[in-house]
């Protein structure tokens, strides 16, 4: 499974979870546009730690957190391997 | 005017009840004859009036170390097999030792204590010898850092609950416990069993569970006690079956509904009851209703034990606490009115307070304190969960989120994981607030105990 399709599903189960309704996850669709608050962010990110062994956003201090469900995937694809 | 009656252990072991033992997995001693026998070498007399450390290596012949010195020594500090040898010398000088009871000899040769006595094993034949004073016994608490705390108790404080409940019915009890007795919950057991007229099998740390159990059955156990850990422990085994005691006793941790409910289902015939005691605050009560918690009217006065909850801690006093902290720089063990604090968070629900975890145990999430054990409890609802464990985990997003681990009960198919992780998040979700819901589910196949029967909550480095 890509990278992208990995988070767009985690994306989907927490939103199941939380009863969520999102709206079509385009690239440029803000994160605050999807409905999650943080405590729904910070289940994605540690959920995805476990999957893919990676928290971008932890790995780097100065690393601003995303503003775009493109930047948000991006920040997993660009991690080194 | 005579002096008030001096009642020391061993003036609960007439040789007129036939057939008592206290056993390991290694040894059986009779305790029918105990009191014209030593484990000293003879040389009881030497400690008369001193101040003893307690320091062996097994629980059976510091159990018969303690018949024999209670009533003689000044005072007794009883070490648990799993003290930081780094915190004895701060021990030895805030209980002010001068005499060590040991194994090990050799190793007191250069510490300044002159008065070394060893603990042997077979007994030797000695004259029976009276009770001359009450004898302080001092024990340690439990916590996990820094140098324990020496707790000063006296045996009538330590045997309150034992008395207030009286004899029990049908023949004298063989009790046993998964604890060990040098620590509260253990000692309680092993005095129930000298006070009772009974027998007792000790547990061995090297012991495996299934030869632990099979132990238990050959000996008779009747009675028998541990911590929910512990009991959770050995329903995953499958050790229990055709293990039949009268009375299952949980102390020390939480009883949650599902750990009753199992035991229940384990041992359909026999009384199940949680107790709530505390090496500081002694026993306060126990619940045999089958039910978590404990009745909303067991606060106030009962039974000679006073309750009351002051910012949702459980405080207690009765004459079953300790007396003191020991050592220069203790603190006050009670609060002005004589009430001891347990730190135990509790919660009124209905008619009954339910225990909701330990206020030294809070876990800090996005800056909401939750109780670990609050989550557990609910977790552990689920039918094919048999232990869990909830914990904070950093987050870049919140500074902090829940994680559990789970154990799922021996017979469910791994295959199923998935679908009981979503059912453990939507009870979770009907049951917890948001921040309390665990984001991460981990199953996993063993979570550590600590050598005090307890859950250990932080991980081993």
């Amino acid at each position: 499974m890509s990278v992208r399709s990995k988070v767009i599903e985690a994306i989907q189960q927490i939103a199941r979870e939380q009863h969520v309704t999102l709206p079509a996850l385009s690239d440029d669709l803000s994160l605050h546009e999807t409905g999650f608050d943080s405590l729904a962010f910070a289940i994605l990110v540690a959920r995805l730690e476990d999957e893919t062994g990676v928290d971008p956003f932890t790995i780097s201090e100065d690393a601003a957190f995303p503003a775009t469900v493109g930047d948000f995937v991006r920040a997993y694809e660009n991690v080194p391997a | 005017m005579s002096p008030r009656e001096i009642f020391a252990l061993r003036d609960h072991l007439g040789a007129e009840l036939k057939g008592r033992t206290i056993s390991d997995a290694h040894e059986v001693v009779s305790l029918t004859d105990i009191l014209s026998h030593t484990v000293l070498g003879g040389r009881l007399r030497e400690l008369s009036g001193r101040a003893v450390l307690l320091k062996l290596s097994d629980q059976l012949r510091s159990g018969l170390a303690m018949i024999e010195l209670d009533g003689i020594a000044r005072r007794m500090l009883l070490c648990p097999p799993d003290l930081n040898p780094a915190h004895l010398e701060a021990l030895i000088a805030d209980a002010a030792i001068d005499a060590v009871v040991t194994d090990a000899p050799d190793r007191w040769a250069d510490t300044g204590i002159t008065l070394v006595v060893t603990a042997q094993l077979p007994l030797e034949a000695t004259a029976p010898v009276k009770s001359e004073r009450a004898t302080e016994w001092l024990m340690l608490t439990s916590g996990t850092s820094g140098v324990p705390k020496i707790v000063g108790h006296t045996l009538e404080a330590l045997t309150g609950a034992i008395v207030a409940e009286g004899p029990a019915r049908g023949p004298a009890p063989v009790w046993a416990t998964f604890y060990d007795i040098r620590r509260y919950g253990g000692l309680q057991i092993f005095l129930r069993a000298v006070l009772s007229g009974g027998s007792m099998v000790l547990s061995d740390p090297h012991e495996a569970l299934g030869d632990h159990v099979a132990r238990l059955k050959a000996r008779g156990v009747s009675h028998i006690s541990g911590t929910p850990s512990h009991w959770r422990k050995l329903l995953m085994s499958g050790s229990a079956t055709q293990f039949t005691p009268r009375y299952v006793r949980l102390s020390g941790e939480i009883a949650d509904q599902a750990v009753l409910d199992g035991l229940k289902a384990a041992f359909p015939n026999s009384s199940v009851g949680h107790a709530y005691a505390s090496t500081e605050a002694g026993v306060g009560f126990a619940v045999n209703d089958g039910l978590e918690g404990f009745p909303a009217d067991y606060l106030g006065n009962r039974n000679g034990v006073e309750m009351k909850v002051v910012d949702g801690s459980l405080r207690i006093r009765s004459t079953r606490t300790a007396h003191a902290y020991v050592g220069r720089s203790a603190a006050a063990l009670t609060d002005g009115d004589g009430f001891v604090d347990s730190g135990d968070i509790v919660e009124l629900r209905g008619d009954r307070y339910y225990f909701v975890g330990r206020r030294g145990g809070i876990i800090n999430i996005g800056g909401l304190k939750v109780h670990p054990e609050e989550i557990e409890a609910v977790i552990n609802r689920h039918t094919d969960v048999r232990m869990s464990r909830a914990k904070s985990r950093k987050s870049p997003i919140t500074g902090g989120i829940v994680v559990a681990d789970v154990i799922l009960t021996e017979s469910t198919d791994p295959a199923r994981a998935k679908e009981i992780r979503d059912q453990i998040l939507d009870l979770c979700r009907a049951q917890l607030a948001s921040h309390k819901v665990p984001a991460v589910i981990r199953f996993v196949e063993a979570l550590d105990v600590t050598p005090a029967g307890k859950l250990a909550r932080t991980d081993a480095q």
